[in-house]
């Protein structure tokens, strides 16, 4: 379908694409099987200009928003889900900065990662605040020109390989979510450490580690905002970088969808290529429509999200939902078109598959979308009445 | 150092195929694509420039459609893109052409060095480079995987030959053919694609160079396609052991007992 994009989105998935097929696929695998990080994607995408997509001219990027973000991250996803979210996470460390960052902070972060130079992360789960993210425990005390911070981030993708940190913080306890703040924490701040490195079952080559703060003292400078707007930073950036997460789901479903297409024509079985089993045929067809489905939304999304509209949260929820459940099972069909083969790590599939599942749980698991999804139905009812 | 990139267009695909009648390759309905040898060529010049400071122009010689492909280097770093487009260029042969881009380097002048890539992938004659440098005059050397040292005026490079490479100093200006071995092409940038859109091409005729017609295109083309084939080389190597006098004496009894006759090695194609 043609989505008509502007020449310049054009020029970006095309170049997106070309370092997808020429140069993460053929280490696709590898990642994966090491579970290491791919440094050397990683500078071909900064090589490339890829990291400025979405961040503003003035600060070396391309102007650009979500919706160039979210091709870069669709393309790279089609090669391997856990490279492309070493771009992505940078992004949503990016993205507290580009939105709530003074002018100070654009000039002194976005530069770097704008080029590539630096990557990004963003923490706010903790082992014992996942969905409930209001119950984070991290603390950051005012002390002179400088926060000290204290606590334990979990699971934080791109943690220990970025070099620039937003951090949600607890500055008043009392206060609940309204008490929290965001913060940005440059790596090699003393008391600022990484510990436990997890063994995860898909984006193997994705890194994901915890983030330790014991006295860390940062200027009082980096906090983002003001005291007690960062469950609002948190919540915010989340809405905006979503759809991300739903471009990456659809670039693995994609993915797996032209392996199983390319496959279906190559295998012969009674005498014929499975593809033209009826069976196999409609499984096909269905894939392909909830791929077009999902990119539909997914991209529709971002033009709303970058027109600047405030009341986003539900659409951005249900692209995330819709691609990544799609993500899900188109690479659950995929493997199934493709049999035995298709468990097999000799063909990418399976890989496919792993990594898929991912995107229903992380940025807010599937079931919270809903949540989310059903109380903006609820709250549009009441503001009828 | 002004640096030329002398590049072809060629059809995106192995499989070559021929016109029987005429004997020359087919390209119609084919994607085409920067002769891939020809992009190492390119990456070795904005290499050099990279490194030592200068300009790089790329040139080919070619249909008007070549122009967009032209644009494409500049996306990896090619500063300015010159064309020779024109019928009367039409059906050259390696000679004809050799000649065209010769006089288009002399158009554009100011030069020290020019890159070609080996061979092309379509006629893989590996001759225009070498054709070129005698057109112009100038020393060259083919196959180069490594420049050791490049200055102004000065070059030292290594040559690959079949079984290892020879160290090569040639004065400038000069003429190299590169091999895949010498680098790996980068990927263009989002920086460069944009430049490369906006970028212009100049589009030269043959009255534009000064070319004589009768030394271009069809023309001044001599070459006759008897046949094409693909030389098969199976040398096979055994290493003698022992003192060099064993050596030598066994290498001796070795060649008495080969009897080399002359009639089977003067097969001539
Ligand atoms: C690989 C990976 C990378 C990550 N990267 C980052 C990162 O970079 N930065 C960061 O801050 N975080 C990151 N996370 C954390 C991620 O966002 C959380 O895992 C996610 O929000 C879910 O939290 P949880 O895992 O604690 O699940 P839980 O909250 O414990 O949920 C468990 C189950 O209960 C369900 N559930 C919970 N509450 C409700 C409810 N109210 N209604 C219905 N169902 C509910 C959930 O949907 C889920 O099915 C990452 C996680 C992973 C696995």
């Amino acid at each position: 379908m043609n989505y008509y994009l502007t020449e310049e989105q054009q020029m970006i998935k095309e170049l997106a694409a070309k370092i997808a097929d020429e140069k993460i696929k053929p280490v696709a695998l590898k990642y994966d099987e090491e579970g290491t990080f791919p440094h050397d994607i990683v500078k071909i995408l900064a090589d490339s200009d890829l990291f400025g997509v979405y961040i503003g001219e003035e600060y070396g990027g391309f102007g650009g928003g979500i919706f160039e973000m979210a091709l870069v991250v669709e393309e790279l996803s089609r090669a391997c889900g856990g490279i492309s979210l070493a771009f992505a996470a940078s992004g949503l460390g990016a993205f507290p900065i580009i939105l709530y960052g003074t002018e100070e902070h654009k000039q002194k972060y976005l530069p770097d990662i704008a080029s590539g130079a630096k990557l990004a992360a963003f923490g706010l789960t903790e082992a014992n605040a996942g969905s409930d993210a209001a119950g984070i425990q991290t603390t950051a005390v005012l002390d002179g020109d400088e926060y000290v911070l204290n606590g334990t981030k979990q699971w934080i993708t791109n943690g220990g390989e970025a070099e620039i940190y937003t951090v949600i913080a607890c500055t008043n306890r009392a206060k609940g979510a309204r008490g929290f703040s965001a913060f940005i924490v440059e790596k090699g701040t003393p008391g600022f450490s990484f510990g436990k490195k997890e063994n995860k079952m898909g984006i193997r080559a994705s890194v994901t580690s915890e983030l330790v703060f014991e006295d860390c003292r940062i200027p009082k400078e980096n906090l983002l905002s003001r005291e007690g707007m960062g469950f609002i930073v948190a919540m915010k950036t989340l809405d905006r970088t979503r759809p991300g997460v739903a471009a990456q789901a659809l670039g693995i479903a994609q993915g797996a969808f032209d392996e199983a297409l390319k496959y279906s024509g190559e295998r012969v079985q009674f005498n014929k290529p499975i593809s033209s089993f009826q069976a196999i045929q409609h499984m096909l067809a269905d894939m392909a429509i909830q791929i077009e489905a999902a990119r539909c939304l997914v991209y529709q999304t971002c033009r709303l999200v970058d027109s600047g509209e405030k009341s986003i949260s539900k659409e951005s929820a249900m692209s995330k939902v819709f691609a990544s459940d799609t993500a899900m099972k188109v690479t659950i069909d995929a493997v199934q078109v493709m049999g035995g083969y298709g468990y097999m790590k000799e063909y990418p599939v399976e890989k496919m598959m792993r990594d898929a599942k991912i995107t229903q749980i992380y940025e807010g698991t599937n079931q919270i979308q809903r949540n989310v999804i059903a109380l903006e139905l609820i709250k549009g009812l009441k503001t009828k009445k | 150092m002004n640096i030329i990139v002398c590049v072809k267009q060629v059809p995106a695909t192995n499989e070559v195929k021929m016109n029987k009648e005429t004997n020359t390759i087919i390209r119609e309905g084919i994607e085409a694509i920067i002769n891939p040898f020809d992009t190492y060529a390119i990456e070795e010049g904005v290499r050099i420039k990279e490194k030592i400071g200068g300009k790089t122009t790329v040139l080919s010689m070619g249909i008007p459609s070549v122009v967009d492909l032209l644009k494409e280097t500049m996306a990896v770093g090619i500063d300015e893109a010159v064309l020779l487009s024109d019928r009367t260029f039409a059906g050259a042969d390696s000679l004809a052409t050799s000649y065209a881009l010769s006089m288009g380097i002399k158009k554009i002048g100011d030069y020290d060095l020019i890159v070609c890539g080996k061979q092309a992938m379509d006629g893989d004659t590996a001759q225009v480079g070498p054709g070129l440098a005698e057109k112009l005059g100038i020393p060259h050397t083919t196959y180069v995987r490594k420049i050791e040292e490049i200055k102004e005026g000065y070059i030292r490079c290594q040559r690959m030959t079949e079984d290892g490479y020879e160290v090569i100093e040639m004065p400038l200006p000069a003429v190299i053919t590169v091999v895949k071995e010498i680098n790996e092409p980068r990927l263009p940038s989002l920086k460069g694609m944009m430049r490369a859109k906006r970028a212009v091409v100049t589009v030269l005729t043959a009255k534009d160079i000064g070319a004589d017609s009768d030394l271009c295109g069809l023309k001044g083309s001599p070459t006759q396609v008897v046949k094409t084939f693909v030389p098969v080389h199976d040398v096979q190597s055994e290493m003698i052991e022992g003192e060099p006098e064993e050596q030598a004496e066994k290498l001796a009894k070795k060649l008495l007992s080969m009897q080399f006759s002359t009639s089977d090695s003067t097969e001539v194609i």
